[in-house]
């Protein structure tokens, strides 16, 4: 055995049984009790492109979710003004950081202050120039609260979207926060891709409010606390949608946080499905007060600013359990259970990026990816075996390792393989050649000058080791800026290629040499198969 | 031994003012296409423009010219339609200013074919909706991305060789974008990101064949120390050139098999590749070493007392 072969043998096998141990899960997905406990599980995961799925990047509207904070402060601060008999003529958000108090006189807004100064510590306190008499303060939320909150509501929408994706099923999603507000989900092998984006983005903002009765919602003047909301009604045979204007009080009397449950339930006497929801202790007590209150009056249920239905109160119902009914399909009726369970976003997502591969188009994408790869390898086979002869047989075990090296290196890192992946890989296939061809031909000129092959083997590999070196490092350099920069599919075949550059110049400058060295280590070698 | 090309003495530096031309015009095409997409009259794909795109799988072939009835009739003002290669399948693109919002347009085109025909079995294959501010932050990454690999490769190359080869390499790799996007242009091809992949992987590719060529033209350099630059660097193209050739050769081979039979959704971006290692081995051959050649001999003649070998370029 030539000096140092020995080791090199060894570890090039070592590699070969490593990835051989890291592959297996991939290929064979039964594996018996015992390999599970110790050996690695992770696969190769393939790419939403390849096994069909959808990849959503949603944007949390984290303004809104200001807003909807300081909206809460405004009514809260309206009740306690009323409550301490204190006259103002209006209490409203303005802008995005601020609410403003409108007072008729000077005494007031002192008083007022004082009242800001204790409850609201956490807002800087501002007077505001009014015109007409009138004296202003604004509370002023500062902008480390701002950010705070806004990074509370995406990390409060993240889990809540996981929440419905997990009610939802989907196996294996992904939901991970990406950036200062958007969320990436992803959904492998989704069947029906618009009913989940729905789901997903919804808002969900469950509001319970007093239909405004005798304001005709098409007649103009609505009062100031008041609004129109729309009730839709879509007719089951023909599929067209109504809308009917509904006039209802600005303020809601309970929101969708005091519920514990809702459940689809199906109506007996119709065969209707509707939604059964359950109310917390507070919301039970809420309901009991108002409908006790508001009998024959209508009372509309609203979701997302939609009016889901305006029923007439008939009773008091106490016991903290009431029902949504509309005009729900069981899908419908089970998705808004699911988005009711899992709570209200904290301000709306915006879907600013959905990528959706259907899974037909999936199997294509892999099926004809594995055929061009397996053709591409065999034309490279053939040219080399062909061109270089035996040396060329030795370059094609060496990419054989490559490609062994590369896969299982994939699967010990657990990375996803996309179809711009396979072509990564099938471009390697043609690349790891290329080092040998350099190598080869640099070999032949030695030749050619009267060398021995054992000679001109040492002066190829030394003169071209360089060569190997600068080109593998500049294709590197593109490859993770590519990774850097790319997402999804482009990512994958960045992982593709870097690995692949990374273990090519392994095996080409140590694993194909090794051979040639077993071979005309004796120097008596008098020809070259090359 | 087997071999294409014997021992050659091609005088590829000597036709470098026919090659610089041929160059010139392509680079130009390519900055003419470039200059197209940022006005947004090129063939964009919706990852930078923004917009929605759907494929559609019919069971029967419906014409292009049916299609687009039935999608008016469907209520859908502005659209483009595409077919694709293989089945009867058609790729709807729906611009980002159309009143479409997200979500919406991938019930609304399919609704319109099943109502238009309703024995048809209609299936949407992909979909693909992009915002517009996730288009405007592809477009600046994308040429961030090929800032900086720019830069890597100059730094690289700057650092092994010298600077003049540094500015070879890099004026050949962008000849080779450049010739990309002109291919790319003239043949009405969508630029999308997985061209942009291509071309940043050719980016890398194509350097292997100059770093070839220019480590033989540093060898040469070294033992002929009295030679004309002309002779050695014409010397080392010839030396290398069978190599060049066939390392681009077995790239090819399996880069024209993705083409062939990968299917139609990397169709492109194989053919993307095909034309970068053409135009990879060609750059590195009449551009990346005619270029060093023009430097060094300005530098040589700034310096008359230094040598004296150089030789008057041949017209």
């Amino acid at each position: 055995m030539p000096k140092g072969a020995g080791w090199r043998i060894a570890l090039i096998a070592t590699f070969v049984v490593i990835s051989c141990v890291y592959l297996l899960p991939t290929l064979s997905p039964n594996l018996p009790e015992w390999w599970k406990g110790i050996l690695p599980k992770d696969k190769i995961h393939l790419g939403l492109d390849l096994q069909g799925g959808t990849h959503l990047v949603l944007e949390v509207e984290t303004a809104k979710a200001v807003e909807g904070t300081l909206d809460l402060v405004a009514t809260d601060l309206e009740d306690t003004l009323n409550s301490k008999n204190l006259r103002f003529k209006r209490v409203s958000r303005t802008g995005s950081d601020k609410v403003t108090i409108l007072m008729y006189e000077k005494d007031t807004s002192a008083e007022v202050q004082k009242l800001l100064k204790d409850k609201y510590r956490d807002y800087e306190i501002v007077p505001t120039v009014e015109e007409g008499g009138l004296v202003g303060l604004a509370l002023r939320m500062k902008e480390q609260d701002i950010q705070d909150r806004k990074d509370k509501a995406v990390a409060q929408a993240l889990e809540t979207i996981r929440n419905r994706i997990d009610q939802f099923g989907v196996s294996e999603p992904i939901i991970a926060r990406q950036g200062v507000n958007q969320i990436v989900v992803q959904l492998p092998g989704i069947k029906d891709p618009q009913r989940a984006i729905a789901l997903i983005g919804r808002t969900a903002r469950l509001e319970f409010k007093m239909v405004k009765e005798g304001v005709s919602p098409t007649g103009g003047a609505v009062p100031e606390d008041a609004e129109v909301l729309y009730e839709k009604h879509t007719d089951p045979t023909t599929g067209a949608t109504t809308e009917i204007p509904i006039v209802v009080q600005k303020k809601a009397l309970i929101t969708g946080d005091l519920l514990t449950d809702a459940q689809v339930r199906i109506d007996s006497q119709f065969n209707q499905p509707y939604v059964g929801i359950e109310f917390n202790s507070l919301g039970a007590r809420l309901f009991d007060q108002i409908t006790a209150a508001n009998v024959n009056k209508r009372f509309a249920i609203v979701l997302d600013s939609t009016v889901y239905s305006a029923p007439v109160i008939r009773e008091r119902i106490s016991g903290g359990s009431a029902q949504i009914s509309g005009n729900f399909t069981e899908k419908t009726a089970s998705d808004l259970a699911i988005v009711l369970r899992a709570g209200a976003l904290p301000a709306p997502v915006k879907i600013i990026q959905n990528v959706t591969v259907g899974a037909s188009l999936g199997k294509d994408s892999i099926d004809k990816g594995l055929m061009a790869g397996a053709i591409g390898v065999s034309l490279v086979i053939c040219f080399m075996a062909i061109y270089y002869k035996l040396s060329g047989m030795i370059a094609n075990l060496g990419m054989v390792l490559n490609i062994l090296y590369l896969m299982g290196a994939m699967s010990a890192l657990g990375a996803t393989l996309t179809l711009p992946g396979i072509a990564a890989i099938v471009l390697l296939v043609g690349m790891s050649v290329d080092s040998n061809v350099i190598i080869f031909e640099r070999i032949r000129e030695e030749l050619r000058l009267g060398k021995s092959p054992k000679s001109a083997l040492e002066a190829g590999y030394d003169k071209a080791f360089l060569t190997i070196m600068d080109s593998h490092v500049t294709a590197l350099i593109t490859a993770a800026v590519l990774f850097q920069f790319g997402t999804g599919p482009v990512k994958g075949f960045a992982v593709s290629l870097s690995l692949g550059i990374m273990i090519n110049l392994f095996t080409s400058l140590m694993g194909t040499k090794v051979i040639f060295d077993l071979f005309l280590h004796k120097g008596n070698v008098k020809k070259m198969s090359i | 031994m087997m071999e294409f090309l014997g021992k050659t003495s091609f005088d590829f530096i000597g036709k470098r003012n026919i090659s610089f031309v041929i160059s010139i015009i392509i680079s130009l095409v390519g900055l003419f296409a470039i200059i197209q997409m940022a006005r947004g009259v090129a063939n964009m794909g919706i990852d930078f423009t923004g917009g929605t795109s759907i494929q559609v799988k019919f069971d029967k072939a419906v014409p292009i010219a049916d299609a687009r009835k039935v999608l008016h009739n469907g209520g859908i003002a502005e659209f483009e339609l595409q077919e694709v290669k293989d089945g009867n399948k058609l790729l709807v693109k729906l611009p980002q200013k159309s009143a479409l919002a997200v979500g919406k347009a991938a019930e609304i085109v399919p609704a319109a074919f099943t109502k238009a025909y309703p024995d048809m079995k209609v299936a949407v294959e992909s979909t693909t909706e992009i915002g517009p501010s996730i288009g405007a932050k592809l477009r600046k990454d994308t040429i961030i991305a090929v800032a900086i690999s720019m830069l890597g490769i100059i730094c690289y190359i700057a650092w092994r060789f010298d600077f003049k080869f540094g500015i070879g390499a890099v004026i050949a790799t962008l000849h080779d974008v450049l010739a990309m996007f002109a291919v790319y242009y003239l043949t009405g091809r969508e630029f999308n990101l997985l061209f942009i992949t291509a071309v940043l992987t050719i980016a890398g590719y194509s350097l292997t064949d100059t770093v070839v060529v220019f480590d033989r033209i540093r060898e040469n350099l070294h033992k002929d120390l009295k030679g004309s630059l002309h002779k050695i660097f014409n010397n080392s193209i010839n030396e290398v050139l069978s190599r060049s050739i066939i390392t681009s050769l077995t790239t090819f081979l399996a880069a024209i098999a993705l083409f062939v039979w990968g299917g139609e959704v990397i169709h492109d971006f194989s053919f993307a590749l095909l034309v970068g290692i053409i135009v990879g081995v060609y750059s590195s051959v009449f551009v990346a070493s005619p270029v060093v050649l023009l430097l060094e001999q300005r530098a040589l003649n700034k310096e008359p007392g230094k040598t004296g070998n150089t030789q008057p370029a041949k017209a």
